[in-house]
């Protein structure tokens, strides 16, 4: 099966303290960590089992600039076949409707019975894979959380929905598929895996080498643009206990005694 | 002004708390507006969805065919596409359905599409501007969105206070026939419900609750010691169950269990509203972070900012040696 795989390389929030910056219009962009966008290695890893049990090949791309192609190493380095960079400065200031727009020109110059993406983006809004499937008139599922192959022509998978339930559906292939987390272990990725996958080349493909008619993608397409980043008033917030630890130990055992919390 | 319309997630011929959510979404988008609702299934389900909305919404349209006994958001989009007038601004509730839904129909509409919206600033001309959340809810962003050509929003759940004035005798329109044969390329095959595990955190009025915090596997035998010292059941947010720390059961929030303890205390969770979501009843919340703007402080009773991995065995010992104290 030849499976693609959508990812983007975000701001990692178990590394960073998302903060305003000083300017009050973006995010503080300074030493921030970046890193695969958590549900897309989640996506790549279900690409490289499906493969290792039925075969094929898996091909990693995104849409970004030259930082970016590190994520597609570290997914490399995981076992995928090929990564691709998508990236051209005609891109800047895409929606979700003009990466999918791109993605589908990107998917057409190849044949995948498969493509992945995350569920949602730490940055996103889980539209980017519906849009693609649409566009393509490939049938979508989102949340999906477990993959059984049932033949070329089909999958059977579950869907990730209220109160821990699964909805069983079946899909014709070739599909898209947004995946939750927790729908397998990623594997681990040290240093020496990257490194190993750090001399093989990976292709840049702009506008022109996907045919992509300017208008329909980047800032003027845009029919929605973030104005900027902000802090929420807070609501009563909390009541922030001071002092020692032993003291805070001290406050917080009468606190819970008090509210009913020994049983 | 564009019609605006709200398809209303039902089950069982109720229409979804968030029904009347995106009736007051649709009046902060306009105010003078009259919205329709759209519902989408098989009678006799339908006719007493459509009947509970007309307390509700001006107008019901309802769409009746076979192939819509599970909704499923392709044959839903299909219905749609052929029932609504060019540039309409359709709301559907942020949840499986509407993910489902959402940017594909947005595609068909060729309209524009913004996910997840918290709240509506405004409308300027044809400019709506929208709050969203990123970055788990770390960060808000204004969002600007141009619905000249109609649009597709998905509403958070819970974060409209829904409408109190309703309309009386809504009209119920039926538009069937409008839609003819419908076909998928995936089709639904069952349900499976999930299993309920050793312990039922719904039933416990004490929860200590674990988020990524934790940080390993091993940790969690801090978190236990607490429960245990307490009376209380360990509990936990998403990234603890995603990473097999524990089980599925255990997990709190729209993908996981509702629980309605006296006391929550919320360890190393930052306050996504997915884990939100699934603590009811107003608990005295307690959250122990080392973040110290993380949103779970904004809803917490108290706050401690520390190591919870230092903090909690501390806490324990205090619990430990109080009670045993107060049993001599």
């Amino acid at each position: 099966m030849e499976i693609l795989v959508c990812v983007r390389r975000v701001p990692d929030t178990s590394e960073n303290e998302i903060q305003l910056n000083a300017a009050g219009n973006d995010i503080e962009r300074d030493d921030l960590v970046y890193s695969i966008n958590e549900w897309d290695n989640y996506a790549v890893e279900e690409a490289l089992q499906i493969v290792s049990r039925i075969g094929g090949t898996v091909t990693v791309a995104t849409v970004g600039g030259e930082d970016d192609e590190e994520v597609l190493r570290r997914e490399m380095a995981m076992g995928a076949t090929h990564g691709v960079l998508i990236s051209d400065d005609a891109f800047a200031g895409s929606d979700a409707r003009g990466i999918a727009t791109i993605l589908k020109a990107f998917v057409q110059k190849g044949k995948y019975d498969l493509i992945l993406t995350g569920v949602q983006a730490e940055d996103g809004g889980a539209l980017v894979g519906g849009m693609l499937a649409a566009m393509l008139d490939y049938p979508f599922a989102s949340l999906v959380n477990s993959i059984e192959v049932l033949d070329q022509k089909a999958l059977k998978i579950s869907r990730e929905i209220a109160g821990g339930n699964k909805e069983i559906n079946e899909i014709d292939l070739p599909c898209v598929l947004s995946i939750q987390t927790g729908i397998n272990e990623p594997r681990y990725v040290g240093m020496r895996g990257i490194r190993q996958v750090a001399s093989i080349p990976i292709p840049t493909l702009g506008a022109p080498e996907l045919g992509l008619d300017p208008q329909s993608i980047g800032v003027s397409a845009a029919k929605i643009q973030r104005v900027d980043y902000f802090t929420p008033a807070m609501g009563k917030g909390a009541e922030m206990l001071q002092g020692s630890r032993e003291e805070i130990v001290e406050k917080l055992f009468e606190l819970v005694a008090a509210k009913g919390g020994l049983k | 002004m564009s019609r605006i319309f709200a398809y209303i997630v039902h089950k069982a011929g109720v229409a979804d708390d968030s029904a009347m959510e995106l009736a007051a979404a649709a009046r902060k988008l306009d105010p003078t507006a009259s919205v329709t609702a759209i519902i989408a299934g098989t009678a006799p389900d339908l006719d007493a969805v459509s009947n509970g909305l007309r307390n509700s919404y001006g107008e019901t349209w309802k769409i009746n065919n076979e192939a819509l006994g599970y909704p499923n958001a392709e044959l839903v989009r299909q219905a749609m596409v052929k029932v609504l007038p060019a540039g309409s601004i359709v709301l559907v509730a942020h949840e499986h359905f509407g993910i489902d839904l959402a940017p594909g129909l947005s595609v068909r509409l060729n309209a524009a599409c913004v996910s997840d919206v918290l709240a509506i600033d405004g409308l300027t001309g044809s400019t709506l501007k929208v709050v969203r959340q990123e970055f788990g809810g770390q960060i808000s962003a204004h969002v600007n969105c141009d619905i000249s050509g109609g649009a597709v929003i998905t509403v958070r759940p819970g974060a409209f206070k829904p409408l109190e004035t309703v309309a009386a005798n809504g009209n119920v329109i039926d538009k069937s026939s409008e839609v003819g044969v419908l076909t998928a390329k995936r089709r639904y095959l069952g349900m499976v419900v999930a299993e309920a595990g050793d312990v039922d955190i719904t039933k416990h009025s004490v929860l200590v609750s674990i988020g990524r915090g934790i940080q390993e596997k091993d940790n969690v035998a801090i978190a236990e010691e607490l429960a245990e010292a307490l009376g209380a059941a360990v509990s936990c947010s998403r990234p603890v169950v995603d990473a097999k720390w524990l089980e599925k059961s255990r997990q709190v929030g729209t993908s996981g269990k509702t629980v309605k303890p006296k006391v929550y205390l919320a360890c190393g969770i930052s306050g996504a509203f997915q884990h939100l979501a699934g603590i009811k009843g107003n608990p005295f919340l307690i959250a122990i972070n080392k973040n110290p703007k993380a949103p779970i402080f904004q809803v917490a009773d108290v706050g401690i900012v520390d190591d919870l991995l230092e903090f909690l065995p501390e806490f324990t010992n205090k619990v430990r040696e109080m009670r045993s104290v107060s049993t001599k």
